[in-house]
């Protein structure tokens, strides 16, 4: 606690020197020890297809990184240059399009754990995402997922919209007892027609069939909820601007739902194309797919941040994807499926500033079956600590059954 | 003791010894769930093979069934060549006229930004229809104005971009932003004739999309030609989809392009397959959906369209001869294709494959590439990218020196082998029968596979005469997929559809958009997938829409067209039995 609250005050300091401190810094100083009268919320993100977390958070200190990627390897920091990796340690760096969480990593916001991901050995994307959104890794059979297990007990009423997934099909993660719904557009979530809405609320609810039933009630206590913030436009504070595409407008979402105070506690958003088999580069770092695509990224938690704004100190975002990408590259400047990743922690409460994880190097004989990144941590501690750490759920005993968590200290 | 009581007393025993000798012989499977032996009452047999066997029943079906004999429909259905066509179909896809294009004319009559510039530079020949020609022209002089450039100085042929403002007067601009569809193509109708086309392209998007609702097919072509070609090969590809899936007589064969489609997915917008799906539909999937695995394996396997989803088309062996120029960079094995062949095509996850098998799959596949993947081209086998050493797949020895016969041979192993028939097997079942289909029936079905030697139309035989196709189990079990949902819907009220736009966009809202599944494992054949809270009020809105007559393209003509009729209508295609199927 104490650790905390100096922390704090050092970059609450550090701040007042360009300006003055943000509101939800005060508060924070103040309210340490308080019990937060907010709930907390977690959001996580799911990159979809495997991103090459070697190159999102590029090992510059290590010779052998360079070895295995004559091509497509990050560069080595160097002042003034687009295409080389952005120091956060001596030894860690970030790929350039994702400049923009270097400050948010210096203002410990921001932690990452390297060598993380899930221990089972599959390659395939569709088990391997079944696996991480189940929470089971290895067990075919969980048919709920780990969010929806970890939603914390609540005494009396929820709020039908506890858990929000941004997309058309409810992810894997948010299926479960608890009602779960997913959404593309806020504004378009309801029954256009008025008398038919009633009539289809009726039918649902009578409806022999369980699961018909159980969504049809979901759907309309949901809509329900989101009726007072349709309609209504909105405009990202701070002059945040998120990236225009889908994920863009997932975050954006997100924030606008968080703020409007509908009992949200955990949502979820997807990003994909990270399965860069081939070209996975341009000519220069900056350039091609994965630069492409961790600008838009990057560019959507940064203006997420500035978003939320003091409301980030309930918040907790966390990203992740199912496996990482072959240590060396491979005959196409591209790379195939491989094993650990990285993984983002984002939030006002988080302990960032720091690259968590053992890392295990990417000698020959330190790397996973010859080929990828080692796994040194399990996507589940760090997750596992976020639900109980942040969420206050009491354990994770169910939320990963067979499973117990080390945390890192990332809360 | 009389032989009557003889014979009861035997017969009473027997009977009474059943369940132990049930009991004592191990080797008998678990006893099937209750529900798949049951079987359904004889008068909702008709309705139980329209739901499965088709996209959901137009009125009159029932009888139409019934007076063929439903045994008799069956068999049609699984012969589809045996079904006159319904000529309603060809017309409503005449406009779509990318379907029949080969990739490589498709590349350069509705080609994409890079091919255009090649275009300019005359690198490529520009195509011969003379509108699509003048199209290209003006996109051409639109993007140099986009970038600043002088289009002028750029080609002092091309005609002179006006803005619209320049175009029209304010008050034809205004007419063309506001009203209905029909009011804005009527102002657009109005304008000069020598205007049009300039006007078209000059109008951002949205005001395209606005017309599109009212305009005729030449126009609708335009239309879409201004937004991007690539765009038009995209829209045909999806509304011949839905076109044919509520007017086609052979309705199986349309639901089993659907089934082998999403089976042997491919991604539409990645890079080149933008252009090679259309020949991958017509050539591949569509000629096959009833005939041997193998033949389905084959095609696809040479597919351009699988080569560049799946990246075997840049796959080289490492003991390949080096490239010819020295400046190419050293290319590698790529394993993608070698590992979604077996675990998605045919053995599945647990089929007992390993991460070498998939490695060696992968070299028995070097050379399987495509001729300029970029510009529509075929399939060619080159030698020079093969690796030549001996494999081991699954077990079995191949020998070095093989070549194009080593990708064969892998394709008749995994052809052949049970895990392959139990997989194929298992999701027909969940496709046509129930999400989780009983072991029994799938065993069965994978028995005659094994022993047709991969007879599609053998194995649904078995499937559509099974006792638990028609058990209470199988019948009305499963939710019905957006574009199941959407297909019956317009089949149930008796829609017409002049254009299928519409259909196609709501089809994506539900959480489908057809040909955009990214993940090779396509879209789920499973129930659950589809029951969510977003996905319902689609359904419920695209209902309410639908039977409102505000569905721009689609037109209801039902018995009761009042408001209140309309709305009652809407609500039953939106309610939950509609749902299911």
């Amino acid at each position: 606690m104490t650790n905390r609250r100096i922390f704090l005050r050092n970059s609450a300091l550090a701040m007042v020197g360009a300006g003055t401190a943000p509101l939800w810094l005060e508060r924070a100083l103040y309210a340490a020890g308080a019990p937060s009268p907010r709930k907390k919320i977690l959001v996580a993100i799911f990159q979809r297809g495997a991103a090459d977390g070697l190159n999102v958070v590029v090992p510059h200190g290590e010779k052998a990184y360079y070895e295995m990627r004559p091509t497509i390897a990050v560069p080595r920091p160097s002042a003034g240059s687009p295409d080389a990796a952005v120091d956060l340690d001596g030894f860690f760096g970030l790929h350039p399009s994702l400049a923009s969480l270097k400050l948010l990593f210096d203002q410990r916001h921001l932690a990452i754990v390297d060598a993380a991901g899930s221990p089972d050995p599959t390659r395939s994307h569709f088990d391997a995402q079944d696996y991480m959104e189940s929470g089971t890794p290895g067990l075919k059979a969980t048919a709920s997922g780990w969010m929806n297990r970890a939603l914390p007990r609540a005494k009396g009423k929820v709020s039908p919209v506890r858990a929000v997934a941004i997309g058309a099909t409810l992810p894997r993660a948010m299926r479960g007892n608890e009602p779960a719904i997913s959404l593309q557009k806020i504004d378009n979530f309801q029954v256009r027609n008025a008398e038919a809405a009633r009539e289809f609320q009726q039918m649902y609810e009578s409806v022999a069939d369980p699961a018909m039933q159980a969504t049809g009630r979901e759907t309309f206590e949901a809509v329900s909820m989101l009726q007072a913030i349709q309609r209504q436009p909105y405009s990202a504070a701070g002059g945040a601007e998120y990236p225009r595409s889908p994920f863009g407008d997932s975050l954006k979402q997100i924030a606008q739902l968080i703020k409007a105070d509908v009992g949200m506690e955990m949502a979820f958003a997807d990003i994909g194309g990270w399965d860069h088999h081939v070209n996975e580069t341009g000519a220069r770092a900056s350039e091609g797919q994965l630069a492409n695509l961790l600008r838009q990224y990057g560019q959507a938690l940064s203006a997420f941040w500035t978003d939320m704004a003091d409301r980030m100190a309930d918040v907790a975002l966390v990203t992740m994807s199912e496996f990482g990408r072959t240590a060396r590259e491979n005959g196409n400047r591209g790379t195939d499926h491989g094993h650990a990743n990285c993984m983002f922690v984002m939030g006002g409460a988080i302990q960032g500033g720091k690259v968590y994880g053992k890392w295990p190097g990417l000698e020959k004989h330190q790397l996973y079956e010859g080929r990828d990144l080692a796994l040194t941590t399990d996507f589940r501690d760090v997750l596992g600590e976020l639900v109980v750490r942040h969420m206050r759920t009491p354990s994770t005993a169910e939320v990963f059954p067979g499973h117990t968590p080390k945390f890192l200290g990332l809360v | 003791m009389r032989p009557s009581v003889t014979i009861a007393l035997v017969a009473a025993s027997l009977v009474a010894a059943l369940p132990l000798l049930e009991a004592w012989d191990a080797s008998k499977p678990a006893r099937e769930p209750e529900v798949f032996v049951t079987q359904i009452a004889p008068a909702d047999r008709l309705q139980q093979a329209l739901n499965r066997l088709t996209y959901g029943p137009r009125p009159g079906d029932v009888e139409r069934v019934r007076a063929i004999g439903l045994e008799k429909w069956i068999e049609r259905q699984l012969h589809p060549e045996s079904i006159p066509e319904n000529p309603e179909l060809s017309e409503k896809l005449r406009y779509l006229d990318t379907l029949d294009l080969s990739s490589s004319q498709l590349v350069l009559d509705y080609p994409s930004p890079e091919v255009v510039r090649q275009m300019v530079m005359g690198q490529i020949p520009y195509p011969t229809d003379p509108e699509i020609r003048m199209m290209i022209a003006k996109m051409v002089a639109r993007t140099e104005q986009k970038q600043g450039q002088d289009a002028a100085a750029a080609d002092p042929n091309a005609p002179q971009l006006q803005r619209l403002e320049d175009l029209l007067t304010e008050d034809q601009i205004r007419s063309l932003r506001t009203g209905t569809p029909e009011q804005r193509l009527a102002a657009f109708q109005a304008l000069p004739a020598d205007k049009q086309d300039d006007a078209i392209m000059a109008m951002g998007p949205g005001m395209r999309q606005a017309l599109f609702a009212a305009a005729p097919p030449s126009l609708r072509r335009k239309l879409e030609l201004a937004n991007g070609p690539v765009q038009v090969v995209a829209r045909d590809l999806a509304e011949a989809k839905v076109l044919r899936a509520i007017y086609s007589e052979r309705q199986l064969a349309e639901v089993l392009d659907d089934f082998w489609f999403n089976h042997f997915n491919v991604f539409f917008d990645k890079g080149a397959d933008r252009y090679l799906v259309t020949a991958y539909e017509r050539d591949a999937i569509r000629p096959h959906v009833l005939g041997k695995f193998r033949d389905l394996l084959e095609a696809t396997a040479q597919s351009p369209a699988m080569l560049f989803y799946l990246d075997n088309w840049q796959s080289v062996g490492t003991d390949a001869p080096q490239p010819r120029q020295a400046k190419q960079a050293r290319r590698g094995l790529n394993e993608n294709y070698g590992r979604e062949l077996m675990e998605l095509h045919t053995l599945g996850v647990n089929g007992g494959y390993t991460q070498k098998d998939v490695t060696e799959v992968a070299r028995c596949f070097t050379g399987w590439t495509i001729y300029k993947p970029q510009m529509g081209g075929r399939f060619f086998f080159n030698a020079r990218l093969h690796d030549n050493g001996q494999k081991v797949v699954l077990g079995v020895a191949i020998p070095a020196g093989g070549g194009m016969a080593d990708g064969e041979k892998v394709l008749d192993i995994l052809a052949r082998r049970p895990s392959t028939a139990h997989f194929i097997s298992r999701e027909l079942a969940e496709r046509f029968v129930a999400d989780d289909p009983p072991q029994a029936l799938v065993d069965r079905m994978a028995d005659t596979f094994l022993s047709t030697d991969g007879d599609v139309r053998q194995v649904l035989e078995t499937m559509f005469h099974s006792k638990e196709f028609w058990s209470v189990g199988a019948y009305r079990s499963k939710v019905k997929s957006p574009f199941e949902m959407v297909a019956s819907a317009v089949r149930a009220s008796g829609g017409n559809v002049d254009f299928a736009a519409a259909l196609v966009n709501q089809v994506a809202q539900m959480g489908e958009p057809l040909y955009r599944k990214m993940e090779p494992t396509g879209y789920s054949n499973s129930s659950q997938e589809w029951m969510n809270a977003g996905g319902l009020l689609a359904r419920m809105n695209f209902a309410v829409q639908l039977a409102g007559g505000r569905l721009p393209g689609v037109k209801l003509e039902l018995a009761d067209n009042t408001n209140p009729g309309a709305l009652r209508e809407g609500v039953q295609l939106g309610s939950p039995e509609f749902q299911k199927h």
